[in-house]
């Protein structure tokens, strides 16, 4: 094993070019942090789209403001065309999705995190490690190009269903289709690459005394989300490839004109599309369980339950995608198979969320930027968990399949949860990355008003499901029952501006505080992780020598811990023995 | 590495491009009040023009099938624009004595191989009108610009089913949008329809040249201003079909081409 | 406008409606309950100084708890809706006595299809409406659904009733329609840039309004052929 990453130590000292250590590094901590600034960026663009998209729908035919600046293809007088809307929430959804919360939750934390708070030098495969993210961010472009081609972007909404996505023409648009299938080909090569390193690094690369259980729940919710990103994106890639060859070759995977079967591309995009769901949740669990611990100052509540409930969560994730068919023609005794597996994942959710309340019961709650949005998550993810009751009970599913209500479900889920989440974790390890603290001020500034405008935003959008407002309508208003609810929606678009707007809080406190920030001190949040016993930020290759591991991560207000209220993994108290296996590498 | 960086910066500065060249604004815009098929009118200044004229009558014999009528009542707005005759589709258009309208009518074979025409810079245009297209049946030479209009408060798809050409499918959800289009490659016919309406439904004939014309009710054509030569001529009608006739032209001589389709 | 579910019009809005209901109790008591022992934490256990942290790593008890009463709750929910579920959607559920439309789906129309005098689809006198569905009122309704190109979605929410319309299958949904009026059809599922504008309504009759209006139609389909 005599690889990069086991390098001796003195590799972090010897100087590198800015290209070597900032471009093209193999070092995780500046991929993790590639990763940030570019998955940053798309949730920038994902923003600006849905504010379109709401603009469109709060009032459908005005002229959007700032409008002209776009080509006579999408906007004309001002007006956004019907095309280009259906553009807007195919690329809102593919973006955040694909190129926003996911390399957020995992290029960014499972990077940045794993090999500091499992205690080793990098990644086991550094170099793969660096193409997974140059890979992300040519299928970031890739996508992106989509804007400017002939007849603009994919249009058949993110779930790509066929025939509408297969055939040209019947959606009105041939390069940007093929484009999506391209970059989620290559997206899929970039996930896949980075879970088998963080698989490997996992099992191979503890470093002496960490247990399977002392490791934080953050990494064995990154742990699990890896296996569930190996084993389901390159079913999406297959899926992708069939796509496009036929648009490309002339095949008839999913064109019933010619033999194929629409439904195919549902099965196969949902039978990744739901682990994905959990593959966006899963690690801002574990993020904000390491976050509420050290704000409540308590041992996480049931560690190992947690640690189960991860593990149960990831492999009922496989038996539920037909719940997103229930209303598809799918034969409806499958329907009740997948209504009763989706109905058993509020358990294991449920535990979840009783575990972080018993973690928070007779604490010391510590409210700093981080606590706040992981409080503010379980409270939202509570919601987003609750309102899928509804729809996975399939009558009730009904009424309410396709219309705003699961939007309102979703949003709840991705943006009270795991978007909650980073703005927990963002502050929390930001000094570990740059060595300084964001604006604690602003940071709760910034959590109020987001914490109040995004429910403005989103929790009206179950009335306006329940009322029957079906998704991705560009103008609701052709409905006559859906008039009433107009004003409802000139309301949530009104609020998404503000929603918006507010999000300028965070960007400026995270540009601002590169430079300008407070320096931090080694310990910020008198924590447990191993990171912590690194100095702000990290060197390349992080310790000389990887610390020994004594206890759990979670060892808050220990009796042995005398007056301190918190007890680091690495330090070895005199009735600690000294963990067996230790190989000097 | 950096050369794959550039290459790819490059891929998408290319695409940027590709984009700004296949969506054409609109051309001239200062004459609306162009009819369809007046390229015959701009001929005589191209070089390759000539003083011979074609004139034709074009009838039809049998019984005319009845056009059927349209229900509008699903699209307020359209309907209401239909005060006195209720709207019916225009399949087979005729006028008094078995006059056959709705007929293009283009020289298919005959003028030179090298022959250059320039399309004219005023548009053709397309209206929406009463959820119908008006006209029905349009020529238009390659490169000229269509444009459609849409009269109507409710959305409209153009979709466009071509074979030479490259298909497009735009759509305008206001009153007074326009969108200008151009056909790269003469075909006859590129089929336009609405999806919103399926009972709209239009035809472009896509041509090299100017020499082409379509009937209106009393079924008379007039294509001038070709060079001398001897032409085929055809004319092609959404139901019946097409017909050919064969026509030899001299100097500025005016010779006649009468066709009669059968009914069915 | 209403903050409910739209009006009721079918036999299905009951069960539907009443599950909804049960399903908003039951989430809701959850939510109060996390959400008030939330605040009540935030509040009363924020830090002071000089307190320290209660040290525990749990009680299996609490967690057998709530784990325990979720999962009763859901499996009795799963039963209960179980059971509606087959009675509305399973393929042997539609009832003898249906009156059979179809209804054919395109971008961006639906075309609604009669029997005809013989009251059997698929024969010569049957004949096509665009974007108007006429239906008796109190007689269960058999829709034949099909898709001409993508998929759309059959979506009257006054009749709790969806069902995709996907190309290359044939699909049956049915329903009883139990108030007379004017109802609207939208598309629930992205099928183009038209989406917005697939739709129809449906007019619930009387028998004889049914009869009728039927008569006519018959006569004016029939005389334009």
């Amino acid at each position: 094993m005599t690889t990069v990453a086991h390098a001796p130590p003195q590799a972090h000292d010897a100087p590198m070019s800015f290209w070597r250590k900032y471009i093209f590094s193999t070092d995780h901590k500046i991929i993790g942090i590639q990763f940030l600034f570019v998955s940053l960026f798309f949730l920038f663009v994902g923003g600006l789209l849905a504010m379109q998209i709401r603009w469109q729908v709060g009032f459908p035919g005005k002229p959007m403001p700032g409008g002209g600046i776009l080509p006579e293809s999408m906007v004309v007088n001002g007006v956004i065309l019907p095309e280009y809307y259906i553009q807007l929430v195919t690329m809102h959804g593919t973006f955040m999705v694909f190129f926003a919360i996911m390399p957020l939750l995992v290029g960014v934390y499972a990077n940045f995190l794993i090999p500091l708070k499992i205690g080793t030098h990098d990644m086991a495969f550094p170099r793969i490690n660096m193409w997974s993210f140059w890979l992300a961010l040519l299928a970031g472009l890739i996508m992106t190009a989509g804007f400017f081609v002939p007849e603009g972007t994919s249009r058949a909404g993110w779930t790509m269903y066929t025939p509408l996505s297969a055939r040209p023409d019947l959606s009105g648009a041939t390069v940007g289709q093929m484009l999506w299938c391209v970059s989620i080909v290559v997206l899929g090569l970039s996930s896949v690459m980075g879970s088998v390193n963080y698989i490997t690094t996992i099992i191979n690369h503890r470093a002496p005394g960490m247990t399977w259980f002392r490791m934080p729940l953050s990494v064995w919710a990154l742990f699990i989300t890896a296996i569930l990103a190996v084993l389901a994106l390159p079913v999406l890639q297959g899926a992708a490839i069939m796509l496009l060859f036929d648009q490309t070759l002339g095949t008839h995977f999913f064109d019933p004109v010619a033999g194929g079967q629409a439904l195919l591309w549902q099965h196969l995009f949902w039978f990744f599309g739901h682990p994905e769901v959990y593959i966006l949740i899963l690690p801002a669990m574990g993020m904000v369980s390491d976050i509420i611990a050290n704000g409540s100052r308590k041992p996480i509540f049931g560690y190992h339950s947690m640690v189960f409930a991860i593990v149960g969560i990831a492999f009922l994730g496989w038996l539920v995608w037909g719940h997103h068919m229930f209303m598809s023609g799918m034969n409806p005794t499958l329907g009740s198979t997948f209504m009763v597996s989706t109905l058993l994942i509020a358990v294991p959710s449920a535990i979840k969320v009783f575990n972080w309340l018993g973690t928070m019961w007779r604490g010391n709650l510590r409210f700093h930027v981080p606590m706040l949005n992981a409080v503010a998550f379980v409270s939202m993810f509570t919601i987003g968990g609750l309102s899928g009751i509804f729809m996975a009970a399939t009558p009730v599913d009904i009424p309410i399949h396709d219309t705003y209500f699961i939007v309102a479900h979703l949003h709840y889920v991705l943006f009270g949860g795991s978007l909650f989440a980073l703005f927990a974790a963002i502050p929390f390890w930001y000094p570990k990355m740059f060595g300084r603290m964001m604006d604690e001020r602003l940071g709760k500034i910034h959590f109020w008003l987001t914490f109040v405008t995004y429910n403005l935003v989103f929790f009206p959008m179950h009335v306006i499901g329940m009322g029957g407002q079906m998704r991705r309508l560009y103008d609701p208003t052709v409905y006559d029952f859906l008039k009433p609810q107009q004003p409802l929606n000139e309301f949530i678009t009104i609020s998404a501006f503000a929603l918006f707007a507010v999000q300028f809080i965070f960007m400026f406190n995270f540009l601002w505080s590169l430079k300008k920030g407070k320096k931090a001190p080694q310990n910020p949040w008198d924590d447990n992780g191993l990171e912590w016993s690194l100095p702000n930020p990290a060197p390349h290759g992080n310790w000389e020598r990887v610390p020994n591991v004594y206890r759990g991560p979670y060892e808050f207000s220990a009796p042995e811990a005398g007056s301190s209220d918190f007890l680091p993994q690495h330090v070895k108290l005199s009735t600690d023995k000294e963990p067996a296996g230790r190989l000097e590498r | 590495m950096k050369g794959r960086l550039f290459g790819l910066v490059g891929g998408v500065f290319l695409l940027t491009v590709c984009s700004k060249g296949a969506t054409p604004r609109p051309a001239n815009e200062s004459d609306a009040s162009t009819p369809p098929a007046a390229a015959t009118d701009e001929s005589s200044t191209t070089q390759q023009g000539g003083g011979a004229t074609i004139t034709g009558r074009i009838k039809f014999t049998g019984t005319a099938p009845r056009n059927r009528p349209i229900d509008m009542s699903e699209e307020a707005a359209c309907k209401a624009k239909y005060t006195t005759n209720p709207p019916a589709e225009e399949t087979v258009v005729t006028g008094p004595a078995n006059a056959l309208a709705n007929v293009f009518v283009y020289i298919r074979e005959g003028l030179p191989a090298s022959a250059k025409y320039p399309a004219p810079a005023t548009p053709v245009v397309l209206d929406q009108d009463g959820c119908r297209y008006k006209p029905h049946v349009l020529g238009i030479m390659v490169g000229q610009g269509l444009e459609i209009r849409n009269s109507d408060p409710v959305l409209h798809n153009i979709k466009a089913v071509a074979k030479k050409n490259r298909p497009f499918n735009v759509s305008q959800p206001t009153a007074g949008m326009k969108t200008t289009r151009t056909f790269s490659a003469p075909e006859v016919m590129v089929n336009l329809e609405c999806n919103v309406h399926g009972w709209m439904t239009a035809f472009v004939g896509v041509r090299p040249d100017p020499f082409y014309a379509v009937t209106g009710p009393d079924g008379s054509f007039t294509i001038n201003g070709l060079p001398p030569g001897t032409y085929t001529i055809e004319a092609w009608h959404e139901r019946f079909g097409t017909q050919t006739a064969t026509v030899t032209v001299t100097g500025t001589e005016s010779k006649t081409a009468n066709f009669t389709f059968a009914a069915r | 406008m209403s903050w409910w579910l739209p009006p009721a019009a079918s036999t299905f809005a009951g069960p539907i409606d009443g599950l909804f209901l049960a399903i908003l109790i039951i989430t809701g008591i959850a939510l109060v309950v996390v959400e008030v022992g939330l605040v009540t934490f935030v509040v009363r256990y924020r830090a002071r100084p000089g307190r320290k942290a209660f040290y525990t790593h749990g009680s299996t008890r609490a967690e057998v708890i709530w784990t325990a009463i979720p999962a009763v709750t859901m499996v009795a929910l799963g039963l209960v809706s179980n059971h509606y579920w087959v009675i509305m959607k399973s393929k042997n559920s539609v009832p003898a006595n249906a009156y059979h439309v179809g209804v054919h789906a395109k971008q961006f129309e639906w075309r609604t299809t009669y029997p005809g005098a013989d009251g059997q689809l698929g024969t010569g006198d049957d004949f096509t409406v665009r974007n108007q569905l006429h239906i008796p009122v109190g007689q269960p309704i058999a829709v034949e659904l099909t898709s001409e190109d993508v998929i759309h979605s059959f979506f009257v929410p006054e009749f709790r009733v969806k069902q995709d319309a996907v190309p290359g299958m044939h699909i049956t949904a049915w329903f009883q329609a139990t108030k007379t009026g004017e109802y609207e059809i939208g598309c629930a599922e992205l099928c183009g840039m038209g989406h917005y504008k697939m739709r129809a309504r449906v007019f619930v009759h009387t028998p004889e309004e049914f009869n009728a209006w039927m008569a006519g139609a018959q006569q004016a389909a029939g005389g334009s052929e």
